[in-house]
């Protein structure tokens, strides 16, 4: 950062009170612009160096009745002088536009006694005696519960500056932020010229005004909330996007010329992004007719020798799997990105759940083994769709990206990749096939194979599902199916032999080792830190490979006491005899011979890592009084 | 083939594909099966059109019918049940230089796979596709298809189907964007290559419905109109189907019908008097799919790294 254009030189802001970091929410009806608010927040203090995740309150309805508890939408914006890695615990100040929408975010756990909680009061003299005493019942019951409430003419002090407060208080408040947390007007100035410039300067004039208002209006009325978060030092550039705008960028990144899906949520809007952009590298977006034929046309096109890919969630990839099977047992290399969502059936749309890992590793007929990585960050979500394509070529099969609402719609500041070349695919090989060679020249030391490609001359082949040989051909004795089972499993060994081992956070041993994978990473570090730091001996491990597992887990595993997953998919209550365990538990201990136990949840949210610390508490308790 | 140029220079082709060259495994069908006729004419297309094997893909999906790929020396995606169209967009969408012929039967195409037939049709990309209609599943032995006769007796419905059969042509001839609708029959080999031949000329999705008998399952299916052959409709017109004088003994019952009049192709697909062979509608400025999903293949490496930085400067802090 250019140290003359910095606007937190020590004597200019002598005022503010120094804080690492800070969670803010923005909560209203859906409409009220809260979102817009808080994306331009979240993209100025990381534009000012903050560590940065912001996660959208999206309600599952587009238009969900106003001042209705489901239908909170709004924004968590956690920013701070370090890194943020995930969307922290509960909030340390809120703005809310009315005080309905806020019980759904402390049914969540979203605020802690002490939160600052900056309602909107114009609800206190509502001509509807309803309205006027569910205000008065919510305003006792956030007092009740610790909250620090303050009430507010919000939109009263809009009307200064617009005549409809209610479609302009965002800006307003977005001013207010700049006050409280002591941002740059001029850059907030230019963020608000670049989200509605388009729509012409009058438009940006008047929400330039609504800024400024908020500013002098907060610094007038909140002089004790001012707050400075120092920037981090020496960043290399950074790029600011979700999850799944990674996701896209990555299928660019890696050459990928085919993305072919159908609109299912939380997936749908890296498909949104590529529809947008793919063409500057060439690319096309298909919607298909269904995500049966949304994985057949990938499929395709990736025989005929094109890169294609599939984004799907969970239901979506519960209507691909004979496709997928077909991939893997014709061994046909193809990307699909699976962007998980809650619950069985349409279950939680628009709220996170780590749920199809053992069906993405066995939701298909037949053995069809299968390359599986999770993404652990938004980072992530960029680089491992381009190892995903390399894998699916090299291996000559399906693999499989896991990512899920979390990341999905989580918007973190990450380091700008430098690109290369060598990430994109190459061109179409269509040089004359080998003579004689066999579609399926299996290595048997490797089960790795060249493959023709249409257009090649001598390399006519028949793709088929049926089981074959390694022609290609139609066979139905003993030998012919088995041996193609081999080899298609031998590939994933081939694979598993190259991987690293994964790295320990952490001691390399100690009393519990937590074990997890995906967009848990963030938390489940920061948990462990703080246990750490408090003289826990808890380490964790986290794994992108989910199929094949890497080697050396054994051994890591073998350096605790106790190990135990933390992940978001459903097991028994821990109490239970029989208990069903989460899901990584299960592999775990299936493939390892591993004690392993889990921790999970299901409640549609990210796991906080004050929820994982409680829980390594316990556990780390429970072991000392095993021991003694 | 060879060609004698204005300037007396003679043009050798590299290489000459003989009908062998389009042969692949030895067809495994019934003895008496239609598909054999099928498959011949195809290959003749094939060899006298001197298509590159390797520049021809035959896609299929599952049945007696999708074994079609094995047969032809050609590449071959033998896939899923229902789910070659599919497949075979997926193919074009980027490849759309490569030739492409479907085979599916009543159930691949109209029962399991028809949501996928609808979507087909529309995206109208240029491929040849035979439904290979003998009104019963065969692989599977005996269940009722959509377009088994009512009363037809199956192992589904032993005394006799429930329902009118669908009929495929009227079907398709009410899908947005077809470009091309045929009908013809496998007992004749010469109006199914001449259909199958205008079918592959079409530039966009031509969808031939070929009446194919089941010796096994359904061998009386179509006696009546075997054992009348006044009630075979063929359509004649400078535009259609060319129809040889060979066939003016075996199907003496003639319609002038002008390809371009949706209106009465869709009478004529409604028939059930009669049966009507050759071709019922062609439009060839219908848009075709690959001309959009074709987009940007000509693009070097350098301007896709170029492109992929202007998309992170987007993003950029």
């Amino acid at each position: 950062m250019n140290e003359q254009a910095s606007p937190f030189s020590p004597a200019q802001h002598a005022g503010p009170t120094v804080i690492p970091e800070h969670t803010v929410e923005i909560v209203s009806d859906s409409g009220e612009g809260a979102q817009k608010a808080g994306q331009i927040f979240g993209a100025m203090s990381a534009k000012m160096g903050n560590g940065v995740w912001t996660v959208e309150i999206i309600p599952a309805e587009i238009k969900p009745p106003a001042r209705s508890k489901a239908g909170a939408s709004g924004i968590r914006i956690r920013f701070g002088e370090k890194q943020i890695t995930n969307m922290g615990d509960e909030a340390d100040l809120v703005l809310a536009f009315n005080e309905q929408v806020l019980y759904g975010r402390i049914a969540n756990g979203a605020y802690r006694p002490g939160t600052v909680i900056l309602l909107e009061n114009k609800w206190a003299s509502h001509p509807d005696d309803t309205v006027k005493a569910q205000y008065a019942a919510g305003l006792a019951e956030l007092n009740k519960r610790g909250f620090v409430v303050r009430e507010m003419a919000l939109e009263q002090a809009c009307l200064a500056h617009t005549s409809n407060p209610r479609v302009g208080k965002n800006m307003f408040v977005l001013g207010m932020l700049c006050w409280i947390y002591d941002r740059d007007l001029a850059r907030a100035r230019a963020e608000i010229n670049g989200v509605f410039g388009r729509k012409g300067s009058a438009v940006v004039a008047r929400n330039v005004e609504l800024l400024e208002g908020g500013y002098q209006f907060a610094r007038s009325t909140l002089t004790d909330l001012h707050y400075h978060v120092p920037p981090r030092p020496n960043l290399p550039p950074q790029v600011v996007t979700n999850g799944n705008e990674a996701i896209g960028l990555g299928v660019m990144g890696a050459g990928i010329e085919l993305v072919s899906m159908y609109p299912i949520t939380p997936a749908t809007s890296a498909s949104h992004y590529l529809a947008r952009e793919i063409e500057r590298i060439g690319g096309v977006v298909h919607q298909a007719e269904d995500e049966i034929a949304a994985i057949g046309f990938a499929v395709g096109a990736s025989y005929a020798g094109k890169t294609a890919c599939t984004i799907t969630s969970g239901p979506g990839m519960a209507l691909k799997t004979e496709f997928m099977g077909l991939a893997v047992m014709s061994e046909v290399p193809l990307v699909m990105v699976l962007v998980q969502r809650g619950g069985p059936s349409t279950g939680l749309p628009t709220k996170v759940e780590q749920g199809d890992l053992l069906s993405a590793i066995y939701g298909t007929p037949g053995d069809a083994p299968k390359i599986v990585l999770a993404a652990a960050t938004i980072e992530e979500c960029f680089h491992l769709v381009i190892t995903a394509r390399q894998l699916a070529e090299t291996f000559r099969t399906l693999v499989i990206l896991l990512t899920d609402a979390n990341l999905a719609t989580g918007v973190s500041p990450w380091d700008r990749p430098t690109l290369q070349a060598e990430w994109m695919a190459p061109p179409l090989d269509q040089a004359p096939w080998k003579k004689g060679l066999a579609p399926y020249a299996w290595d048997p030391a490797t089960g790795l194979s060249p493959r023709p490609i249409p257009g090649q001359r001598d390399g006519m082949y028949v793709l088929t599902g049926l089981a074959h040989t390694e022609r290609s051909k139609v066979a139905y004795d003993p030998e012919s199916n088995e041996l193609g089972c081999q080899m298609r499993s031998l590939k994933l060994e081939t694979l598993r032999q190259g991987l690293a081992k994964p790295v320990v956070h952490g001691d390399p041993t100690g009393d519990l080792l937590v074990v997890g994978w995906g967009s848990t990473l963030g938390a489940i570090e920061e948990a462990v830190d703080r246990v750490r730091a408090k003289g826990g001996k808890v380490s964790s491990v986290h794994l992108r490979f989910l199929s094949p597992m890497a080697p050396g887990l054994d051994e890591i595993m073998a350096g605790f006491r106790q190990v135990m997953t933390v992940e978001i998919n459903y097991s028994d209550p821990h109490t239970m005899a029989h208990r069903r365990l989460a899901q990584l538990a299960q592999l775990l201990r299936m493939e390892h011979l591993v004690d392993v136990d889990s921790y999970s949840q299901v409640q549609g949210q990210p796991l906080s890592p004050g929820k994982i610390e409680a829980e390594l508490w316990k556990r780390l308790k429970a072991l000392s009084e095993e021991a003694a | 083939m060879f060609g004698l140029k204005r300037d007396w220079t003679v043009t050798l082709p590299e290489r000459y594909f003989t009908f062998e060259d389009y042969e692949g495994g030895e067809a495994r069908w019934c003895p008496g099966c239609g598909d054999h006729a099928i498959l011949t004419a195809v290959q003749r297309i094939c060899r006298d059109e001197q298509l590159p094997p390797e520049q021809v893909v035959s896609v299929s999906g599952i049945g007696c019918s999708s074994r079609f790929p094995h047969y032809m020396g050609t590449y071959g995606f033998h896939g899923l049940h229902g789910r070659a169209l599919p497949v075979a967009a997926g193919v074009k969408a980027r490849r759309p230089e490569l030739k492409v012929w479907v085979a599916t039967g009543d159930g691949d195409c109209c029962s399991i796979g028809a949501g996928h037939w609808i979507h087909a049709i529309r995206y109208n990309m240029d491929m040849t596709v035979m439904l290979f209609d003998n009104a019963i599943y065969g692989l599977t032995k005996k269940q009722t298809s959509p377009t088994s006769p009512k009363g037809l007796s199956t192992n589904t419905h032993p005394r006799g189907a429930w329902l009118p059969p669908l009929n495929p042509t009227q079907a398709t001839l009410g899908f947005t964007n077809v470009s091309f609708v045929a009908q013809t029959v496998d007992w004749n080999p010469v109006h199914l290559h001449a259909t199958l031949k205008k079918a592959y000329e079409h530039k966009g999705l031509s969808f031939v419905r070929i009446l194919q008998r089941c010796p096994t399952y359904t061998d009386k299916v179509f006696d009546d109109l075997q054992s009348d052959p006044r009630k075979i409709l063929v359509l004649e017109h400078e535009r259609g189907v060319p129809v040889d004088p060979a066939l003016d003994r075996v199907f003496p019952t003639r319609q002038a019908h002008d390809p371009s009049d949706m209106g009465a192709a869709r009478a004529l697909a409604a028939r059930d008097d009669v049966f009507a062979i050759g071709l019922l509608f062609q439009d060839e400025s219908c848009p075709r799919y690959e001309d959009f999903t074709r987009r940007g293949l000509d693009m070097s490496v350098d301007d896709k790294l170029a492109g992929l930085d202007a998309a992170l400067d987007r993003f950029a802090l």
